[in-house]
């Protein structure tokens, strides 16, 4: 064994390390694959040895050749084992190499799952940071689950390094397992107020990340940060802030005008071009979602733009780059405001940098009205010639087919001109979207109706020439216009000057060449266009011609038969028959081209992408049900073997269905018909198809335009589409003559005295009359489509699941799963409420692993009964409900009964203090929802408890009223802010009139000072930052800075408003009187009786005590009460005797002694400030003679 | 959200590789050559952020790079970060590194990338940025390799000065290997935080 040990160390020195891989790596450039497996080799033979750290050495050196592309996966296992070693140097070694190679179809990943706990447990904050942020890039459903209450409980660790990746993991947490949102929330929300910067930054960012993809849960949220906006000064936290109200206000509309003034502001105080930069963002995304309703905001889009133009015209590409981006925001709802800078756009086209022209590029699709359409894109056309790379001119060619065919063709004024556009794009080599090209020529074709004969013209054109086709060889996408081009011949072959030069075109033996989905399309049209000339040569009485044709056929046809595509085949050996079977006909004199025209009969009408999916079920109709009923298992199984061994039985053994009579069917046919007739997709039969051919509507109905061909058609050295341009101005001219002479003659008659030229012409684009008479087509829809915009909802999107409301109460069902004790299984108390304050004081590392443990169950306890807050029937009082007491009693003095849990008794002492300090806390907790019950003092036999439910209790209480408005307020202090309180304002219309530019303002006292915005003197009131609508009430919140906080104080303020009715507005104002109780400032701080009792040996605190007699309220209620209004909580509670502790906001521990005797309360009061505590005392002697 | 941060120099070699999703390795040598191509033909005074495109995510995804001396930094991100701010970040990063190794080259960056990624996951974390304050990232390092210290770290004594035996025989040191202006120049640029 020791020689076992000692081989091993001095095997040790001749292993490599990383630095030595790195080396013999550089210095095998010739074999460096060789050199590197013989690495691997070695390195499997060092995972092999027990060394753990020539473990971790090997595992180190499989993370770098990771990052050169091997895949280690292999080693896993290995991995694993090093992520468990006890040394923090190993481990980190392992989680790194886990976090670079584990992912969710990792087999072993499931081992990790206790080791994991194991280290976020860690006494060590390293060791459970490792683990944190190794898990954050591995975590897999399986593994959220199982440690999201774990991770939960890390959100209120001591160390904020631990808080601040245990919050940002959580994130990772909710993707994977969507169902811990809801229960780790109010946590979530929690830390975005937490004292340290890191936390909070990390709890933005997570919130932020789950509202950017749910805005509307979040909304709720908007105060907060809102709050946070104007107190932070992190910048990140700030872009974050930002970005997230930038998602909001599209929501929340009356958010966006809070928000104007203080954006403005940060956009004239930072410094940080980022956070500028954000600002004006946002600011965008304000004004745009306001201008629906607010016309003067228009201007403020002005300036916005002028700012943007002012970043796009710095020589910092970044900025330019940047100004471009958000321009694009404006212009998506204000493309007037954009269009006036169409000139830096064009030019930025010019720019070097290709980020830069992309986002020009962006830019010019709003850019394009009717008028300037062809400039535009004959720029763009001119840009694809000359740009270098693939990318940026498929770029190109995006973008000039999506501003041509946007909202419907909008912006074309002469399809001709576009058509043409479209046969010059087919001229790019190399391009994949060959496909994009001709959806568009075939969504023309058949939707502009008027275009048909140019596009048929322009098609049998492009059929005809050579380079699309030998373009295939090279298997480049633009030969996909070649469907569309034998498409529109075939199908509209009635336009053809001359078909059969067509038909030969399509037939000839290089068309083989192409892909086999063309030749099918080919094949088929092949067809029409063979009906179409066959028609038109029976007419003409030309039968010779005829049986040419069908000859030609007949010879050409076969080179599709033997192609390898199998449906160009099938078509084809189809047609041949068809064809061959008409030429036996012909032969025999007989008329053909009726019937054969008759197989494309009908006009094919352009149906909406969507349509199928918006078919409305019949009523009636359900899909689920079995039409039939279905085989049992047995009788399927048990048929085959007998098949196989037993000759075949006589069939007519088995049962037959029974037959229907006559009625039931007929009334199936009746149900059958009724059906079809509602189904749009169901072809019905028409009494004679030749009849319906000519009586289509399509052919002769459509009005065709003649082309003004004033010009020929081709001239030599001058691509197409340019001379379009041409006509088209030409006749714009025209037209705008014509107009002119109009107006100026209507205008002449009007008034004879005033002349006024019009010699500027400022054609808006309603003037432009397009040159066809366009008709376009819209697509079809079945009747009574259903309206759903769910449409463009993807369903694998992965954040869908984490659009839950947050504002609904937990449910039983939705507690985070916990590693479970055995006693904790059936602990359901029902009067846990939510334990949110985590911050622990606790200076006691040694507790942490019990705790993490206890409030775990605690957090389920108060999940299960969140949903059921009042009920206070303890009829099923679980277990653990009758343990607590006895726990309780236990810390009173005797200790060690027998213990359920089966850990030292010792540790369910600290258990038990713990649990009461949450009940403490949950009491404070309990503002809105009705108060829990407190632990009884007297152990409780059966569970039935004569409790009586505690009153509701509310901490606002009224501060003024009149026939316009009720102020209701809350006094909060912070132990952040030493000197600061926050007075909540709950403001209520109670009138019919619409209340607006709410100011609130008060007299400041030397003491007692309202906190303003910077800027503003003392006698500037505050703005309410929200409107109120009748009936409404919304909460705004005051700080107040407050110097000595030993005495109660009351400050006169007013608040003025303007009420605003049908009738008129009017200035309201209303005076009220704040007053500052000492209560006010204390906030509730658990304290551990230890801590507790150590500081009452101090012996530096001054004592006081009152007395109230008179009371009938259960004790229980008594210290909720205290708890509730006055901000204490229990620190420990005996019968009928309680300890409790707050912490003022300037740092003044205040300990309580509450005993209960008949009808009668007295409180001992100790206290660090003699004067505060008097004045407490005084206030809870009017709460409790109330009681 | 970041998806992915990758440091390569002006050839192309991965100096440090991190996504934050999962991407089989062939993929992610790929990934890594393609950006490689795209930054590289881009001048230094052209704005310092691409559309990835197809590469990773797709279009609400951003390349957003620095390039110092024979480094270049690509972080890749999603539309829910700051484009000035990640510039920002990487800055941080870098004046962490250089901090951290006091002048940082790149051969830093080649012999000690576990060192790296430890800076780095003291920055960002499962692709969302963790903390931005350098004197805090710093603070941490330090602690964590003092811990490690104090385990007597990875490579132990013994095998430090065997390794350096076997050095004395190598054709070539690698410090010899001359790959240009090492040092990293940090800029000086307006703080950030």
């Amino acid at each position: 064994m020791a020689l076992k040990m000692v081989k091993g160390s001095i095997d040790r020195m001749f292993d490599k390390n990383l630095q030595d891989l790195v080396r013999g790596i550089r210095n095998h450039k010739e074999d460096e694959a060789k050199y590197i497996s013989q690495c691997i080799d070695e390195i499997k033979q060092e995972l092999k040895q027990d060394n753990i750290a020539v473990k971790a050495n090997a595992v180190c050196k499989l993370t770098y050749l990771q990052m050169l592309g091997y895949d280690i996966s292999w080693a896993a296992f290995n991995i694993i084992e090093v992520m468990s070693a006890s040394k923090f140097t190993f481990k980190r070694i392992g989680y790194l190499a886990a976090s670079q190679c584990f992912h969710e179809g990792t087999d072993v990943i499931m081992l990790t799952t206790n080791q994991i706990r194991k280290d976020l447990s860690s006494p060590s904050q390293y060791d459970t940071g490792v683990a944190l942020t190794g898990l954050s890039c591995f975590v897999t459903p399986d593994l959220a689950r199982d440690l999201a209450n774990d991770i939960m409980t890390l959100m209120s660790h001591t160390k904020p390094y631990i808080r601040k990746k245990a919050v940002l993991i959580m994130y990772k947490v909710f993707l994977k397992y969507p169902e811990s949102l809801r229960p780790a929330f109010p946590r979530l929300k929690e830390k975005l107020e937490d004292p340290d910067p890191g936390v909070q930054s990390a709890a933005v960012n997570v919130i932020c990340e789950l509202a950017r993809r749910n805005p509307k849960n979040y909304l709720s949220l908007a105060p907060l940060f809102f709050k946070l906006m104007t107190s932070s000064t992190n910048n990140w936290v700030l872009i974050k802030i930002i970005k997230l109200f930038g998602a909001l206000t599209p929501l929340e509309p009356r958010l966006g005008k809070k928000l104007i003034e203080p954006l403005t502001n940060l956009i004239h105080s930072t410094s940080a071009m980022s956070l500028l930069y954000e600002c004006v963002n946002t600011v965008i995304a304000v004004l745009i979602s306001l201008s629906s309703g607010m016309p003067n905001h228009s201007a403020s889009i002005q300036l916005c733009v002028q700012k943007l133009r002012i970043l796009i015209e710095d020589s910092d590409q970044n900025l330019k780059y940047l100004g471009l981006l958000a321009m694009s925001k404006i212009l998506r709802t204000h493309p007037k405001s954009v269009q006036a800078h169409k000139d830096l756009v064009l030019q930025c086209l010019d720019d070097k940098d290709e980020s830069i022209r992309l986002r020009a590029l962006d830019l010019l699709y709003g850019m394009v009205s009717k008028k300037n359409l062809m400039e535009i894109v004959k720029k763009l056309m001119t840009h694809v010639d000359k740009a270098e790379g693939t990318t940026y001119r498929d770029e190109l060619l995006t973008k000039i087919i999506d501003i041509c065919s946007q909202s419907n063709y909008q912006h074309i004024t002469n399809f001709e001109w576009y058509i043409s556009i479209l046969v010059e794009l087919t001229r790019l080599e190399g391009t994949r979207h060959g496909h994009l090209i001709a959806a568009q020529m075939l969504d023309v074709a058949i939707r502009v109706k008027a275009i048909r004969r140019f596009a048929v013209s322009q098609m049998s054109a492009l059929l005809d020439s050579a380079h699309l086709v030998a373009s295939s060889t090279q298997r480049s996408g633009i030969c996909e216009v070649l469907y569309a081009a034998a498409w529109i011949c075939g199908e509209f072959s009635e336009h053809l000057q001359e078909p059969q030069q067509t038909l030969e075109a399509m037939l000839r033996p290089k068309v083989t060449t192409l892909p086999g989905h063309i030749q099918a399309v080919y094949v088929q049209n092949v067809v029409k266009l063979y009906a179409a000339i066959l028609q038109q040569k029976e007419q003409a009485g030309d039968a010779q011609a005829a049986q040419e044709v069908t000859q030609l056929l007949v010879e050409r046809l076969p080179q599709f038969v033997q192609s390898a595509d199998l449906e160009a085949q099938e078509r084809a050996s189809c047609i041949l028959q068809l064809v061959k079977h008409v030429q036996k006909l012909q032969a025999r004199d007989v008329p053909v081209a009726e019937e054969v025209s008759a197989l494309f009969a009908g006009e094919l009408n352009p149906v909406a992408p969507k349509a199928q999916k918006k078919v409305p079920v019949p009523e009636g109709l359900d899909l689920d049900a079995w039409i039939n009923e279905p085989l049992s298992d047995s009788e399927s199984e048990d048929e085959k073997p007998k098949a196989i061994f037993h000759d075949e039985e006589p069939r007519h053994a088995k049962q037959r269905p029974p037959e229907a009579d006559e009625q039931e069917l007929a009334r199936r046919r009746e149900a059958r018909k009724q059906e079809q007739a509602n189904n749009p997709f169901y072809i019905k039969s028409s009494p004679s198809p030749q009849k319906r051919y000519q009586d289509a509507p399509g052919v002769d109905h459509i009005p065709v335009v003649q082309i003004d061909l004033s010009v020929p058609l081709k001239v030599p050295g001058m691509p197409m589409s340019d001379q379009y341009v041409k006509l088209e101005e030409e006749r714009r001219h025209r037209q705008r003559l014509e107009k002119d002479k109009r107006k100026r003659k209507k205008r002449e008659r009007e008034r004879r005295g005033a002349r006024r030229h019009t010699s500027l012409h400022t054609e808006s684009d309603e003037d432009i009359t397009p040159a066809q008479r366009v008709d376009i087509v819209t697509e079809e829809m079945p009747e009574n489509a259903l309206p759903s915009d769910e449409d463009d909802k993807d369903p694998n999107d992965p954040y869908r699941a984490l659009d839950i409301d947050l504002d609904k109460p937990l449910a039983d069902s939705e507690k985070l799963p916990v590693q479970k004790h055995r006693d904790a299984e059936t602990s359901k108390s029902p009067e846990r409420q939510d334990v949110t304050v985590m911050e622990k004081k606790s200076k006691k590392p040694k507790r942490k692993e019990k705790k993490h443990k206890e409030k775990e169950r605690e957090k389920r306890k108060e999940e299960a009964e969140k949903e059921e807050p009042g009920v206070n029937t303890a009829v099923t009082a679980p277990k653990e409900e009758q343990e607590e007491p006895r726990g309780e009693e236990q810390d009173a003095g005797e200790d060690g009964e027998q213990d359920l849990e089966k850990k030292p008794s010792k540790h369910k002492k600290k258990k038990h203090k713990k649990d009461k300090e949450e009940r403490s806390k949950d009491k404070k907790k309990s503002k809105k929802r009705a108060p829990p019950r407190e632990g009884e003092a007297e152990p409780v036999e059966n569970g039935a408890l004569d409790e009586e439910p505690l009153p509701s209790m509310s901490s606002y209480s009224l501060l003024a009223e009149n026939s316009y408005i009720k102020m209701t307020y809350d006094v909060q202090g912070s132990l952040q802010k030493d000197s600061q309180v926050t007075v909540s304002m709950v403001l209520e219309n109670q009138s019919s009139s619409f209340l607006k530019n709410m100011e609130l303002n008060v007299l400041d006292s030397l003491n007692a000072r309202l906190a303003r915005p910077e800027g503003s003197s003392v006698h500037d009131g505050v703005p309410v930052p929200f409107q109120l609508p009748p009936g409404i009430s919304n909460e705004a919140q005051f700080v107040f800075t407050i110097q000595s906080i030993v005495t109660a104080q009351k400050l006169k303020g007013t608040l003025s408003f303007i009420a605003k009715n049908d009738e008129g507005s009017t200035h309201e104002k209303l005076d009220f009187k704040l007053h500052f109780t000492c209560t006010s400032y204390l906030v509730t701080t658990p304290c551990y009786s230890d801590a507790f009792a150590k500081l009452l040996e101090s012996g530096d605190l001054s004592m006081s005590s009152v007395k109230v007699d008179g009371i009938s309220m259960s004790f229980q209620n008594v210290l909720a009460k205290i708890c509730f209004h006055h901000h204490f909580s229990v620190v420990e509670r005996v019968d009928s005797c309680a300890s409790m502790y707050s912490r003022s906001i300037q740092g003044h521990h205040v300990c309580l002694l509450v005993k209960k005797g008949e009808k009668s309360v007295s409180v001992d009061g100790k206290c660090s400030d003699s004067t505060l505590l008097s004045n407490v005392l005084e206030e809870m002697k009017e709460t409790l003679a109330k009681c | 959200m970041i998806q992915a941060i990758l440091v390569f120099n002006n050839h192309g070699k991965p100096r440090l590789v991190r996504f934050y999703q999962r991407f089989p390795e062939e993929i992610q040598q790929q990934i890594i050559r393609e950006t490689f191509h795209l930054v590289l033909k881009r001048d230094d005074n052209i704005c310092n952020f691409l559309e990835g495109g197809s590469l990773i995510g797709g279009s609400d995804y951003k390349l957003i790079y620095r390039h110092y001396a024979t480094l270049y930094f690509v972080f890749c991100v999603d539309s829910s970060e700051s484009e000035l701010g990640i510039l920002d970040l990487i800055q941080v990063f870098v004046e962490t590194l250089d901090k951290c190794f006091e002048n940082v080259c790149e051969l830093d960056l080649i012999f000690h990338m576990d060192k790296v990624h430890y800076i780095l996951q003291e920055v960002v974390m499962g692709g969302m940025v963790l903390e931005t304050n350098m004197n805090e990232i710093v603070a941490q390092i330090e602690a964590q390799n003092r811990l490690e210290k104090s385990e007597g770290g990875l490579s132990a004594a013994p095998a430090r000065a065997v390794s350096a035996v076997k050095n004395i025989n190598l054709p070539e040191m690698p410090r010899n290997i001359n790959i240009g202006d090492l040092n990293i120049k940090v800029p000086n640029l307006s703080q950030f935080v």
